[in-house]
């Protein structure tokens, strides 16, 4: 289908200029973008009509990278430079892997997270993951007709922070600009909710190619507040198709594959599986390189069997996370389906026994969650104005530190609404003692070894004390994206010793820069010149929000000297931006945000004033 | 960083980082709050304040939205439960009820919270359904008479030592039920 392109109706009358902006699923099968076009969030299709872009990327020798379908059909061919399923490896090391007997990848293992190589080098997950953003961009970009301010991009909710991290990454590796990291169940309330406008408590049971999210919702007038949610990240749709895999070995009789015919009966597991669906038993035939012929058939009982203690892994979370938010399964008003395995009719069937009623199946379920994002991303890149809806989403996991004798002191307790801060202060352990270090942890368990690891850190320069007397407060801040940053002062001497961490998985800018220097296709564009781009995006978002703010409320807030002082910040920046300095345009956007620090701050009492509008006086206390 | 933004503000602005919970929620300092109205002035706050809301913003803004959203997360979570609420009024007059020099209690009360505990772990040995219902509704008829002991020492009596007690007991009775809890989880 040839694509015609459409512009915005009314986008000549409307007072501020459309931002395109996009909803992404980076799913472990599959991937979509998606927007809001005419008020309407619509999934973007590729040349050929096609919605889904298969998660799979293909490395070839002369440099070329292959995304989607055309990589997809030469799996079996090319199994070690083909990567499909690279969500599971984000944020992950080669111990936390599991099932690697089954994978053809030859995996390196590198600090923070596995690596694996291919025919152009070894590659990160982070980097693989850049490719499919990179395609999903340019889709976008080529339906829209132009460049996108931002994109949402979604996560499962129950992905760890070495996860989180890692998403973002990749796509600032892709060259997006993420307003948000957004969890997949949440993403699907959205589309749900907006459509039925609903009321009550629902639960989203989100089951993907590769990982489990169970979360329950409270949806009041326009406020979607996640309660409690709970998971597991490596369990999905993939886990089904092992389990077939498995069996067809063991009715065959086989034990050494060679890495293209596992990936030949994996695909063929799949499809075993998805034709299970719709039809009582599926047809199973296959002939390896060895010349040996597989001619099984599949029995939906057979199937259901196979994978019942999958789908009992599914209702241990969903338990724990409706305990989490004090409520049971008869308090849910609705269950949401998301995620291509719950067409599997077993599952269905199984939620439905849970929760006592029919789970919502209205949306597609592959599709509820880029539409759910791109309504999302819409928002936030201010197409609509204020009295719309909010979001207000939790941490998934707890964040802690060790203390003595290998255990977790919990510091944010999972299912804390975000953003979130919490300070603990702790003390010296031997009299003159300097240094402290601090291992920062997250998970439930109450040993250290239990819980993942996601970052060490010494704090040094405490003025020598006697034990117990120095006082070193450290503070957790999880950011509205689920991303953790920790500090930590020492407070008893008012000297301070003060330092922030990013997680170790976490890429520098300068990693992110030899990245894009190494990769194939940056290698012709210069990155001084996409440094330089960035930088003026970023500027003109700044200088177009200032005026924008000057326009609502300047004249009430500013007086005459301060406003001659913003707009004179405002003019060295418009003169940087005709330069092609960076360092000048970095400069005037570091003047400028310091020169409206006290305007924002102005502009915030503004807010509270107007949110507490309606009560009475006497009650506000002042 | 707060502090240094509230700094410059109007002389008439309750815009404070500092003020307290109640003052920030629009609530009069007591145990016993309008639910409700807790929730709406959440929701109102949060609606001004969320990052959510200054995506598009100027990086200054995006930042304070952070730190107010986070400070009101704090408020509301802490107003919420009724025993943060409690050890949160005790600390506005400056007592600490769950210092740890604070652990002396009635024996009597022990005595129960012994027999409590003991007949828990009894239900879950012999798996005892019926026993754990019963326990479960024991423990709540003495948690919700001590919340209302609470209520009548903090806004009534204003006798903060004897609610600093109350406050003790009451969280023995929230461990016990939080324990009810996952005892209902192995059953299952």
């Amino acid at each position: 289908m040839a694509l015609l392109q459409i512009s915005e109706p009314g986008l000549s009358t409307a007072p501020h200029e459309h931002r395109l902006a996009a909803g992404i699923d980076l799913g472990t099968t599959n991937s979509l973008v998606a927007t809001v076009r005419n008020g309407i969030s619509v999934v973007l299709n590729d040349e050929r009509g096609r919605p889904l872009l298969p998660s799979v990327v293909r490395y070839l020798n002369d440099g070329v990278t292959v995304v989607g379908y055309d990589a997809q059909a030469r799996q079996s061919d090319d199994p070690h430079n083909t990567i499909v399923s690279v969500k599971r490896f984000m944020g992950r090391g080669l111990k936390d892997l599991v099932d690697l007997s089954t994978l053809p990848y030859h995996f390196v293992d590198a600090p923070g997270m596995v690596q694996l190589k291919t025919v152009v080098g070894a590659k990160t997950p982070v980097e693989v993951s850049a490719e499919i953003l990179k395609a999903l961009k340019m889709r976008a970009e080529t339906a829209l007709g132009g460049e996108l301010t931002g994109a949402v991009i979604t996560v499962p909710a129950y992905f760890d922070d070495a996860q989180r991290q890692a998403t973002k990454d990749a796509a600032r590796l892709a060259g997006l600009n993420v307003l948000r990291l957004l969890n997949e169940p949440t993403a699907a309330a959205i589309a749900y909710g907006l459509d039925n406008s609903s009321e009550g408590i629902y639960a989203v049971y989100d089951l993907g190619g590769g990982t489990f999210d169970i979360s329950v919702l409270k949806l009041t007038k326009g406020v979607f507040e996640v309660l409690a949610t709970n998971g597991d990240s490596a369990l999905g749709g993939d886990d089904f198709d092992r389990r077939v895999y498995c069996w067809m070995l063991e009715q065959s009789g086989l034990s050494v594959l060679s890495d293209h015919d596992k990936s030949l009966l994996m695909a063929k597991a799949r499809e075993a599986k998805e034709a299970l669906t719709e039809h009582a038993e599926a047809r199973i035939t296959a002939v390896l390189t060895t010349g040996e012929l597989i001619d099984l058939t599949l029995t939906e009982g057979q199937f259901n069997e196979l994978t019942a203690s999958l789908v009992g892994k599914t209702l241990t979370p969903t338990r724990k996370a409706l305990r989490d938010a004090g409520l049971s399964a008869a308090d849910v008003k609705g269950v949401v389906m998301v995620g291509g395995s719950t067409r599997i009719p077993r599952i269905q069937a199984a939620v439905g026994e849970f929760f006592g009623q029919t789970p919502l199946t209205n949306l597609d379920p592959d599709k509820v969650v880029a539409l759910g994002a791109a309504i999302q991303a819409n928002v936030l890149a201010g197409n609509k104005r204020e009295d719309d809806w909010l979001l207000l989403d939790v941490a998934p996991l707890s964040l802690g530190l060790e203390t003595m004798g290998g255990l977790v002191e919990k510091i944010i307790p999972r299912n804390s609404t975000i953003p979130i801060a919490r300070a603990q202060d702790f003390t010296t352990y031997k009299d003159g003692q300097t240094a402290m270090s601090i291992h920062v942890l997250q998970g439930e368990r109450e040993r250290v070894s239990d819980c993942r690891s996601l970052a060490r850190f010494e704090l040094r320069g405490i003025p020598p004390m006697v034990a117990g007397a120095a006082r070193i407060r450290v503070t957790f801040q999880v950011d509205a994206d689920g991303l953790l940053s920790v500090s930590a002062r020492e407070t008893a001497t008012g000297v301070e010793a003060h330092i922030e961490v990013k997680p170790s998985y976490g890429l520098t800018d300068d990693e992110i820069a030899r990245m894009l220097r190494e990769s194939i296709d940056h290698a012709m564009d210069d990155v001084d010149a996409r440094q330089l781009a960035e930088l003026r995006v970023d500027a003109q978002r700044l200088v177009d929000a200032t005026q924008s703010a000057l326009a609502e409320n300047g004249a009430a807030l500013l007086s005459q000297s301060e406003r001659t002082a913003i707009d004179a910040l405002l003019g060295q920046m418009n003169a940087a931006l005709t330069t092609s300095d960076p360092s000048a345009i970095k400069r005037a956007t570091e003047a400028l945000n310091q020169g409206t620090t006290e305007f924002a701050a102005r502009r915030m009492d503004v807010g509270i004033k107007r949110a507490l509008a309606g009560h009475k006086i006497e009650d506000i206390g002042i | 960083m707060g502090s240094e933004s509230s700094a410059v503000l109007d002389s008439d602005s309750i815009m404070d980082f500092n003020q307290d919970h109640f003052a920030l929620l629009g609530l009069a300092p007591a145990f016993a709050i309008d639910g409700e109205r807790l929730d709406q002035a959440y929701r109102a706050l949060q609606t001004e304040f969320h990052p959510d809301r200054f995506a598009h913003a100027g990086e200054a803004e995006q930042r304070l939205a952070m730190q107010w959203s986070t400070r009101i997360n704090e408020a509301y979570q802490t107003l919420k439960s009724p025993f943060s609420r409690a050890k949160y009024l005790l600390e506005l007059q400056g007592i600490q009820a769950m210092d740890a020099n604070n652990t002396a209690m009635p024996a009597e009360f022990l005595v129960q919270q012994m027999e409590w505990r003991e007949s828990l772990m009894s239900t879950v040995a012999t798996a005892d359904y019926p026993g754990l219902q019963a326990l479960e509704k024991a423990a709540k008829a003495e948690a919700d008479r001590l919340l209302g002991e609470l209520a009548a020492d903090l806004d009534e009596r204003r006798d903060y030592l004897a609610a600093s007690e109350t406050l003790r007991k009451y969280r023995f009775l929230e461990k016990l039920l939080a324990d009810i809890d996952n005892a209902y989880a192995e059953l299952e």
